[in-house]
C-alpha cells in the first residue's frame, strides 16, 4: 500500500478547494455549462440518464479498509446506499448531486482518496495487475510503476487537454490481468538481459467504435526512461492527434494513419531531442517511491494448515475454495477473489454495508487491504491459508461468495441503459438473466472458464470486443438489438471477437448464449479445451449454424 | 436508444417534449408550458412541429443555471391527454431503472 | 479583453496589427505568422518590438531561427479544450530557449492559469474581467506539482529527496 505524504495530501486538498469554487461558480451562473463540462469531467462527473454519475479513482485497483469504509460512507450519505467497481478499477456513483460533491471529494481527500482524471481527455486512471505485488512468478510489483506514472500524470500542464481520454496498463507478470493490449499505452514490465527493469511498450490498443490492439513501439525501454518516453508518446499525440473528429481522436487512430514505424520514429525524435535529465528516474528516485509502500509482514506458515484439512469435508468450502482462491507467492498464504456477481445481480455493484463489512475482514484476514480487478470483482490479496475457512463463512454471509469467478456467470457489463445517456440498449437485465440461467453450480463448472462482456454502445465499456462471448447492445427501430462476437480475448494474446450473425433481439439473447454454450460442449475435443480455443479450432461458422438454425 | 446528445437536425417522429437534468442535483426534469420546469413528465408541455421544438428547446438551452443536457424527447399521448414517455429511454428516466437497487445482504 | 502580466491587469503594449494594414515604423507590433515569413529577416530587425501570433496547428520550426530577435510569441486556444499550445509553450521556453514575452489569446479563462503558468506563458489576454482580476489568487491554487516544467519548481519528488537528505544529513 503507497501511504500518501504531506504532499500529496496537500495536493488533493488543493484539488477539492479548486473543484468546490468551480462548481460554486457553476451554480451561480459565472461558468457557463460549455465552460464547467470538461472541469467537472477533469473530476470525474458526469451527466447520466437520471442524474450525475461520480467516479472515484482507485489508483492501480489498491485500497485500504479505511478507504474502503470511506467509500461505504460515501455511498450511504451522499448516494443511494451502493457503488460499482469497473473495468478500470474505479468505483462510480450513481446518484450524486453536484452540490454535495465537494463535501463526498472533501470526505475521501481525508483517506487520501480523489476523483482526479477520472474522466475528461487528459490521463486516466493507470490501472495493474489486481495480483500485483502477491502473484507467483511476477518479475516485481508493478504498483511502484504505476504509483510513479500516477504521479507524473497528475495535473500535467502539458497534457491536460489532449485531443481524447488516454489510458494506461501495466502488468509484471506473464499471464496479463490488466489488458495492456487494448491500451492507449501499454507496459508490460520485465527485465533484460543485465537484470535491469525495463518496459516493453505498447502503444495505439483501444476499443470502442475502432477497436485495434496496441502495438509494441519500444521492446525495452529501461525504467530510469520510463517518464521521459512517456513524455515524447504524449507529446507527439498531444500536437498531431486529430481533434477534429471526436471518433477519431484516440492515439490508436493517428498510431494507425501514420504506421507504427512512422509513429515510433517521430516518438524517438522527439525523445532525442528532449532533455530528458528533468525526468530520468534515478534509482534513489525508485526506491524512494518503493519505500512509500508498505507490505505485510507475513508470518511463517505451512503449506496445508490444519484448519484446512478439516474444512475439505464440507463440500460448499471446496467448491468456493477450488475456485476463489488462488496461489500466493508466499507459502501458507492465498489469494481471494470475492464474487461481485451474485446469481440475479446487477455484476460489479457492491451496498455499502457489504463494503463495510469486506472492509473488516479486510482488516482482520488481509493485512488491511483489498484490491480492485478490471473484471469488476473485489481481492483480499494476503489471507492466510488457515483462515480460509472462517473467512469463507464470513464472506458468504454477504453474499460475495458466489463460487463462479472466471466462469460463464462471472460476467463483465457496463451499466448500459438503465443508467448510462451514451447507450442504446440495456445491459445489466442480459447479465441477470444469464446468471439465473447458468446459476446451476456444476454447469457452470463443467463449462468451465467462458468470459461474457457485455456493452449497451459501442463505446465498449463492457470490453465485448475482447469477451470469448462478447454482447453488444444496439438499437432497431426503437428495439433493443443485440449482436454477438465469439473468440475474443483481453489477455497477453489479446484479439477481438468475430461477429457470430444478425443482431437478436432482448428477449432471445440468453437463449442465444445457451444455444453457443451448448454447441461448444458438443464440439470441444475434451473437457479441458476452453470455450475460447474450441472457437479457435472450429472457427465461427458450427456456433453460427446451431444459433441461426432456427432463427 | 440512440443518444439524443447526438441530434443535430430537428425532426420530430410525432408528438415531443423537451427534457433535461437539474443543475443542482442531476435529478430529471421537463420543460412546462409555463417556461419552468417539472420533476414529472405529465406536466411536460409537448410540440408538435419542429418550428415549436426549436423554440422550445430554446427556450430550455437558455436556462444554463437551473438545467444541462437540454434534448427534445418523443412522448406517447394517451386518452384523456394523459402524456407518457415516447421510447425506452424516457420510460426509464420518468420510471426510473428496470433493475432492483442493489440491497444490503442479509446479516 | 484584459492583459494580464505579472498577476495583474496591463495595459496592452502591443498593437496587433491585422494583414495588410500598414506597420508602424517603430512602436511593439504582433503580427501574423503568414506575414511575418513573407519577410522575417526584415520584420525581425524593425525598429520597436515584434511579436508573432503563430498558429497552434502549426509547427514551431519556422519560427525558431528568429527567436533571439522577437520580443513576443503570442499563441492560441481557439478553444480552453485544445491543449496544442501548451507543448508549443513548453518547447519554446525549454528546447528553444525563448526569453520575450509568451502570450496566451484565444479562450483564455481562469482554470487554466496554473497549466499556463507552469507551461511557460507569462502574459494572457483573458477572457473575462472577472477572470483577469482573480489571476493572483488564482495562481496560488497550487503548492505541490508532480512533475517538472521549465517554470523551475521543485518536483513534489524532489522536495521528498531533499527532505531525506536533509533528515539524515541532521543524524
Amino acid at each position: 500500500m503507497y501511504a500518501y505524504d504531506e504532499l500529496d495530501r496537500t495536493l488533493i486538498n488543493e484539488r477539492v478547494s479548486e473543484f468546490r469554487d468551480q462548481v460554486k461558480r457553476r451554480l451561480s451562473g459565472e461558468l457557463t455549462e460549455d465552460e464547467f463540462k470538461m472541469l467537472r469531467l477533469q473530476n470525474g462527473v458526469y451527466l447520466q440518464l437520471h442524474a450525475y454519475m461520480f467516479r472515484v479513482a482507485i489508483p492501480y485497483g489498491t485500497l485500504s479498509t479505511k478507504q474502503l469504509r470511506a467509500l461505504a460512507h460515501v455511498a450511504r450519505r451522499y448516494d443511494r446506499g451502493y457503488g460499482h467497481f469497473t473495468t478500470r478499477q474505479n468505483i462510480q456513483y450513481n446518484w450524486i448531486k453536484l452540490a454535495e460533491l465537494p463535501d463526498a471529494l472533501e470526505y475521501l481527500a481525508g483517506v487520501g482518496i480523489h476523483a482526479m482524471q477520472t474522466s475528461g481527455n487528459n490521463t486516466r486512471n493507470v490501472t495493474s495487475d489486481q495480483w500485483a505485488g502477491v502473484a507467483p512468478g511476477e518479475v516485481e510489483d508493478p504498483r511502484i510503476w504505476s504509483e510513479i506514472l500516477r504521479q507524473y500524470t497528475t495535473l500535467h500542464p502539458e497534457f491536460s487537454f489532449l485531443p481524447r481520454k488516454f489510458k494506461f496498463a501495466i502488468t509484471a507478470s506473464d499471464h496479463d490481468r490488466a489488458a495492456i493490449k487494448i491500451h492507449d499505452i501499454g507496459l508490460r514490465l520485465h527485465k533484460n538481459a543485465d537484470g535491469e527493469t525495463g518496459f516493453e511498450v505498447l502503444v495505439g490498443g483501444g476499443l470502442g467504435r475502432t477497436p485495434f490492439i496496441g502495438k509494441t513501439i519500444k521492446p525495452f525501454v529501461h525504467g530510469r526512461d520510463l517518464l521521459s518516453y512517456v513524455e515524447a508518446i504524449l507529446r507527439v499525440y498531444n500536437q498531431y492527434g486529430r481533434r477534429d473528429n471526436i471518433y477519431k481522436a484516440r492515439i490508436k487512430i493517428l498510431v494507425h494513419e501514420l504506421g507504427i514505424e512512422k509513429f515510433a520514429k517521430e516518438v524517438d525524435e522527439e525523445w532525442k531531442l528532449m532533455d530528458a535529465s528533468a525526468l530520468t528516474l534515478d534509482h534513489a528516485v525508485v526506491e524512494e517511491i518503493r519505500s512509500r509502500f508498505s507490505y505485510p509482514a507475513y508470518e511463517k506458515l505451512p503449506h496445508m494448515p490444519d484448519e484446512l484439512k478439516e474444512a475439505a469435508h464440507d463440500p460448499k468450502f471446496e467448491a468456493w475454495r477450488k475456485n476463489s482462491v488462488f496461489p500466493h507467492k508466499v507459502q501458507g498464504y492465498s489469494i481471494v477473489t470475492l464474487s461481485l456477481k451474485p446469481v440475479g445481480g446487477p455484476p460489479g455493484d457492491a451496498t455499502a454495508d457489504q463494503m463495510d463489512a469486506i472492509a473488516d475482514l479486510a482488516q482482520k484476514y488481509s493485512f488491511g487491504e483489498i484490491r480492485v480487478g478490471h473484471e469488476q470483482n473485489l481481492v483480499l490479496p494476503h489471507v492466510a491459508k488457515r483462515d480460509l475457512p472462517v473467512l469463507w463463512k464470513a464472506l458468504d454471509r454477504i453474499g460475495v461468495a458466489t463460487p463462479n469467478i472466471n466462469l460463464v456467470t462471472d460476467i463483465i457489463a457496463c451499466p448500459g441503459l438503465d443508467y448510462c445517456s451514451l447507450a442504446n440498449a440495456r445491459s445489466i437485465p442480459i447479465a441477470q438473466e444469464l446468471t439465473r440461467r447458468f446459476a446451476n453450480h456444476e454447469t457452470a463448472n463443467l463449462i468451465g472458464r467462458l468470459h461474457i462482456n457485455i456493452s449497451g454502445c459501442i463505446n465498449a465499456c463492457g470490453h465485448h470486443h475482447v469477451g470469448h462471448i462478447g454482447i453488444l447492445g444496439v438499437e432497431k427501430n426503437g428495439e433493443e438489438f443485440y449482436q454477438i462476437t465469439i473468440g475474443g480475448r483481453a489477455d497477453e494474446n489479446a484479439q477481438m471477437g468475430t461477429l457470430i450473425g444478425p443482431s437478436v433481439p432482448y428477449a432471445e439473447v440468453a437463449d442465444v448464449i445457451e444455444d453457443i454454450v451448448e454447441a461448444y460442449l458438443a464440439l470441444r475435443d475434451r473437457p479441458e479445451e476452453l470455450f475460447v480455443d474450441t472457437v479457435k479450432r472450429l472457427g465461427v461458422e458450427p456456433f453460427k449454424e446451431r444459433v441461426y438454425a432456427t432463427r | 436508444m440512440t443518444s439524443p446528445l447526438e441530434q443535430k437536425k430537428i425532426k420530430l417522429s410525432g408528438p415531443s417534449m423537451v427534457t433535461a437534468n437539474r443543475t443542482w442535483d442531476g435529478a430529471v426534469i421537463y420543460r412546462t408550458a409555463e417556461q419552468g420546469w417539472s420533476t414529472e413528465l405529465t406536466d411536460a408541455a409537448v410540440v408538435r412541429t419542429s418550428d415549436d421544438a426549436r423554440a422550445l428547446l430554446a427556450e430550455s438551452v437558455a436556462d444554463d443555471v437551473g438545467a444541462i443536457g437540454a434534448y427534445i424527447a418523443p412522448v406517447e399521448v394517451r386518452d384523456a391527454g394523459k402524456i407518457g414517455p415516447g421510447n425506452l429511454r424516457e420510460q426509464i428516466r420518468s420510471a426510473g431503472l428496470t433493475i432492483d437497487i442493489p440491497v444490503p445482504a442479509q446479516a | 479583453m484584459p492583459l494580464v502580466k505579472n498577476a495583474k491587469i496591463v495595459s496592452d503594449l502591443f498593437v496587433h496589427v491585422v494583414d495588410g494594414a500598414e506597420l508602424p515604423g517603430d512602436g511593439a507590433v504582433l503580427i501574423s505568422a503568414a506575414r511575418f515569413l513573407e519577410d522575417p529577416e526584415t520584420l525581425s530587425k524593425r525598429a520597436g518590438k515584434t511579436g508573432v501570433i503563430w498558429p497552434n496547428n502549426r509547427d514551431l520550426d519556422d519560427l525558431v531561427p528568429y527567436l533571439d530577435r522577437l520580443a513576443a510569441v503570442a499563441l492560441v486556444f481557439p478553444s480552453f479544450r485544445d491543449g496544442r499550445a501548451y507543448s508549443q509553450a513548453r518547447l519554446l521556453r525549454e528546447r528553444h530557449g525563448f526569453e520575450g514575452e509568451l502570450r496566451a489569446t484565444g479562450q483564455v479563462l481562469r482554470d487554466q492559469f496554473v497549466f499556463m503558468l507552469r507551461a511557460g506563458f507569462d502574459a494572457f489576454e483573458v477572457k473575462k474581467e472577472s477572470d483577469a482580476e482573480a489571476f493572483a489568487s488564482t495562481a496560488r491554487r497550487y503548492s505541490v506539482f508532480y512533475q517538472p516544467t521549465g517554470d523551475g519548481r521543485v518536483t513534489a519528488l524532489n522536495r521528498r529527496m531533499q527532505l531525506r537528505h536533509s533528515e539524515s544529513a541532521g543524524q
